[in-house]
């Protein structure tokens, strides 16, 4: 009995089972997704920790965000593989790291520099109400001047 | 001995010389699919992969540079994501990273033309 059940019904209950869970953890992923983006100002899936990014671009990212001293919620995508492969699904973007500002997608390491050289950063944080530190900076310095 | 040391010289500059004008197989596929569906006025297919910890050869990490007229009036998101769109098969299939620098032929004329290579990678391949 045991083994007919190994053998015949349990693998095929099994793949029927996996197949629906599958479904319904697509749908909670991008449910989670959607709540974590939304309910922070700004978010970075990354790949490993602020405090020790695992990948260039995503250190590069945070590098751009220590600048502007922005305060943000970040996601390590290689410690769940069901967020690595459900952000791309969800912004529709191929690469890691990936920036969300006021629950939008922004862009990755590339759109994040250019933003940032040109100027933009500071005008898109600051329509969420984050004031960059490079302002700040530049403020201060006037006012001294 | 000097004569030997400057032959070997000379293979290995013409080897490398090879190397970069040939290219390998996914580097030619972007190439041709970049330059057919953008019309590009300034292409460089650039592999970074050995900047990464992957076998020698490899072919998954790479930069691009596209100068086209297509970019004309899309912001940089919009001008990234159909330089994704066209090249979302080799991203599916073992393309990892791809760094991409787009410019409209008037942008690249006033830039300074100096590509900057990626960040160094810090070991999260793979993982």
């Amino acid at each position: 009995m045991n083994s007919l059940i190994r053998r015949g019904i349990y693998p095929l209950y099994c793949n029927t089972f996996k197949l629906s869970t599958r479904y319904f953890a697509d749908e909670a992923v991008k449910e989670k997704i959607d709540q974590i983006v939304k309910n922070n100002k700004v978010v970075v899936f990354m790949k490993g920790i602020p405090d020790a990014p695992r990948c260039g671009f995503s250190n590069a990212v945070v590098q751009i965000m220590r600048m502007h001293a922005v305060p943000y919620e970040s996601l390590d995508v290689l410690s769940d593989e069901n967020i690595r492969q459900g952000i791309k699904d969800y912004s529709n973007w191929p690469t890691i790291p990936q920036v969300f500002i006021n629950g939008e997608f922004v862009g990755g390491c590339d759109i994040m520099l250019q933003m940032h050289q040109s100027g933009e950063l500071v005008e898109e944080l600051k329509k969420v109400g984050i004031k960059s530190a490079l302002l700040t900076a530049e403020e201060s310095k006037k006012e001294g001047a | 001995m000097s004569l030997s040391f400057q032959h070997g010289r000379l293979i290995s500059d013409l080897v490398t010389r090879k190397m970069t004008s040939l290219g390998g197989v996914v580097a030619n596929a972007i190439k041709t699919k970049l330059e057919t569906a953008l019309q590009t006025k300034h292409l460089e297919v650039i592999n970074e992969s050995y900047m990464h910890n992957v076998p020698k050869g490899a072919e998954t990490h790479f930069k691009v540079v596209v100068v086209s007229d297509k970019f004309d009036g899309l912001p940089l998101i919009k001008r990234h994501r159909l330089v994704n769109d066209i090249l979302q098969e080799e991203l599916r299939s073992g393309v990892h990273a791809l760094s991409i620098v787009a410019k409209t032929p008037q942008q690249w004329d006033v830039s300074d033309k100096v590509i900057e290579s990626s960040p160094n990678c810090r070991g999260g391949f793979g993982k």
